[in-house]
């Protein structure tokens, strides 16, 4: 008995004061105890140490001469291989001669060069806005002209062509906003078909224009593009607009209305399952059949628009993804306060849905980016295409594999290393609102 | 026969019930309704009017159906034979109505639905400013004023994930009020929270019952029940089996399944 009690007494316990929070101890640090931690720890591990680090240096050893040692004065690879006389070095001589080739292709006329460079450079000040919340507000009417702007630049021509394009533009959003009220799909309806007729009158009024107030630069045809540019561009535009037209699939997808639910199913389904690169044989020479004979449509507006569609539906689903991860309760709670759909989905779902499909948006980009890539296999001369053709073709510069196509990864690599980076950052900067 | 064990709910803040009147206007109508999910019959011809001022409690095991109804009253659950008729709207398929309907009508739900990434102000502010185009600064005195009344307007700059579960169903209640909304529906508000925050939730219920709120509380909370309801509806198999006030039905419930439902759920 009185041994039980004791026990009851050594069990029973009362605090009667409160702890006080204290700091963490102060973790070991030094440069030793992480190397002995992370390289040496053990028999296995400092082996394991050993090799990567002579793979590293074996590989190293073997680039480094090639890559520092290289020519960059020569006009062929026969003065290069001479001047090197038998030592390792690469012949870097090759992107010197051909930097503008490789950058704006053969034909683009080279007194022009400074018009794709400024619209290069106008590029980052109209993104600012859409990039970072904290770059000035009253950007944003720049990123508005700025494809039209930026289109004057490239292709030239009249000025009154990309005017009346973006006038058309608000031609549509005023007719848009006065019908709204009346229901939104006829003011949806509404805003194109006045877009698509201001457009074909536009069309009689530019050579008057263009008579009046001869605003032209010299105009350049899409077939003389090429280079980096072009991959740029057609990186550019079908980004900028896979986006939107991704989501409104995905929208469509889960929409309550049966035919639009399933003209976005198949389309979507359809386009994953067809490869890119027919896709943009189709765009190259089948489309020709089934246009008027005589009519001029665009080659890199086709290949844009093949592009755009295999981009949006990827995007799409990526969206979906995002979608069914929300809680149905966010859904009901929008709808319980009394939002509409498109209110609903602006202000409550599409931003946490959109923040969920950040890594897989930018996954869809950076390979969509890449495969821009694939234009140079329909006889189009992006950087790829201008390597593989003119460049390795020219009886100076036959042979020449390793430096250029090291060149063009590693433009590749900034672009998409930089969209890459990008977007983790805006992930942590999402991620600070939650916590 | 076994004696029924009674509510307690002298824990509770103690209520003045003699300002809470009942006027004979009727805020929801409900007649004949049924609704099926698929082929299973959920609910079988409700008939349920409720006046100004009410305070009801609906209560039944899981699955019985009061979260259903509740639902079915703001339209996030579709009916399909019956009428519904809320502030002299009769629900229809016609979408305007409905957003008419629900922008009158303030949700409170279980698992809070606050949206994370929008600070607790802009949580409330959202809806008056987007349905009912208050202008902002007011729309924001007006959550300022609610988030007082809900005792956490120093919260007001945080997001939902950094505050407790019951200061979240508080500011649930809040971003509700600030669309001044004629009717109140409450749907298990204190299920998902400890008990030690269920209290100051159903104070702030009480509150707005003092205030002349018509209520709609689907709860299991029968202390609750017990002191604000003017009325408490029992619903089993999608059928209201018995309703009454408060004082009769714990005193002396007629069905055999209230006497079961009550003796499980008070007998412990």
């Amino acid at each position: 008995m009185s041994d039980t009690h004791a026990q009851a007494a050594q069990l029973a316990f009362v605090r009667t004061e409160t702890i006080p929070p204290a700091p963490p101890p102060v973790a070991e640090a030094g440069i030793v105890k992480w190397l002995r931690e992370n390289l040496f720890s053990s028999v296995g591990n400092t082996l394991l140490t050993l090799v990567s680090l002579w793979a590293i240096w074996w590989v190293l050893s073997a680039t480094m001469p090639w890559i520092f040692n290289g020519v960059w004065n020569a006009d062929s690879l026969r003065e290069c291989r001479e001047i090197l006389d038998g030592a390792t070095g690469a012949c870097w001589a090759v992107i010197r001669e051909r930097w503008t080739q490789l950058l704006f292709g053969v034909t683009y006329p080279a007194d022009s060069y400074w018009r794709p460079t400024l619209a290069f450079v106008l590029l980052f000040v109209a993104l600012a806005p859409v990039l970072f919340p904290k770059a000035p507000r009253n950007l944003l009417p720049f990123t508005a002209i700025y494809p039209f702007l930026a289109y004057f630049l490239v292709w030239g021509g009249s000025v009154w062509v990309p005017v009346m394009a973006a006038a058309g533009f608000v031609v549509g959003y005023l007719v848009f906003q006065r019908l709204v009220a009346q229901s939104f799909a006829m003011g949806f309806f509404g805003a194109i078909a006045a877009a698509l007729v201001f457009w074909s009158l536009s069309g009689l009024v530019t050579p008057t224009l263009t008579a009046i107030a001869p605003v032209t630069l010299e105009a350049v045809p899409s077939r003389d593009m090429g280079g980096f540019m072009l991959n740029l561009i057609l990186g550019t535009v079908c980004v900028s607009l896979s986006l939107p037209i991704g989501i409104a699939l995905a929208l469509g997808r889960q929409s309550d209305m049966p035919i639009i639910k399933w003209i976005c199913v198949i389309f979507i389904e359809f386009i994953r399952g067809v490869p890119l690169i027919t896709l943009l044989f189709v765009a190259n020479v089948v489309l020709a059949y089934f246009l008027p004979p005589n009519s001029t449509f665009d080659l890199i507006l086709r290949v844009i628009i093949m592009i755009t569609m295999f981009a949006s539906a990827y995007i799409a689903e990526v969206v979906r993804g995002g979608l069914a991860a929300l809680p149905k309760g966010q859904y009901e709670a929008a709808a319980a306060l009394g939002l509409d759909y498109p209110q609903a989905m602006r202000l409550i779902i599409l931003p946490q849905a959109l923040k969920i499909s950040i890594p897989g948006i930018v996954n869809v980009a950076v390979g969509l980016f890449k495969d821009t890539t694939l234009v140079s296999v329909i006889a189009m001369f992006d950087l790829v295409g201008m390597i593989r053709g003119p460049i390795l073709a020219s009886t100076e510069w036959n042979g020449v594999y390793w430096e250029l196509f090291g060149f063009a990864a590693a433009l590749f690599f900034v672009v998409c290393y930089g969209i890459s980076q990008y977007s983790q950052w805006l992930e942590r900067q999402l991620q600070t609102e939650r916590r | 026969m076994t004696e029924i064990p009674q509510p307690h709910p002298e824990n509770l803040t103690p209520i003045d019930r003699s300002h809470m009147q009942v006027s004979d206007e009727e805020a929801i109508e409900i007649v004949g309704m049924n609704k099926w999910f698929g082929q299973f019959h959920v609910l079988r011809d409700i008939d349920l009017t409720v006046y100004r001022g009410e305070r009801i409690v609906i209560c039944g095991p899981s699955g019985s159906g009061k979260s259903t109804l509740i639902r079915c009253i703001n339209a996030l659950e579709e009916h399909q034979k019956g009428k519904i008729v809320v502030d002299g709207t009769e629900l229809s398929s016609n979408l305007r109505n409905i957003d008419t309907i629900r922008s009158e009508v303030g949700m409170v739900f279980q698992h809070f639905n606050l949206f994370p990434h929008l600070t607790i102000l802009e949580n409330c502010t959202l809806a008056p400013i987007w349905v009912r185009k208050t202008p902002k600064k007011e729309a924001e005195e007006t959550a300022m004023h609610f988030l007082t009344k809900v005792k956490i307007p120093e919260q007001a700059h945080k997001y939902p994930g950094q505050l407790s579960g019951g200061q979240q169903q508080r500011v649930a209640i809040a971003r509700s009020l600030c669309m001044r909304p004629k009717i109140m529906l409450f749907d298990e508000p204190t299920s998902a929270l400890d008990p030690e925050m269920i209290k100051e939730v159903l104070d702030t219920m009480i509150e707005l019952a003092e205030e002349g709120m018509t209520m709609l509380v689907v709860t299991h909370e029968m202390g609750f029940a017990r002191q604000v309801a003017n009325r408490v509806i029992f619903m089993d198999q999608g059928q209201i089996v018995e309703q009454n006030e408060p004082e009769a039905f714990f005193g002396n419930p007629q069905n055999e399944r209230t006497k079961l439902f009550l003796s499980q759920i008070l007998g412990h």
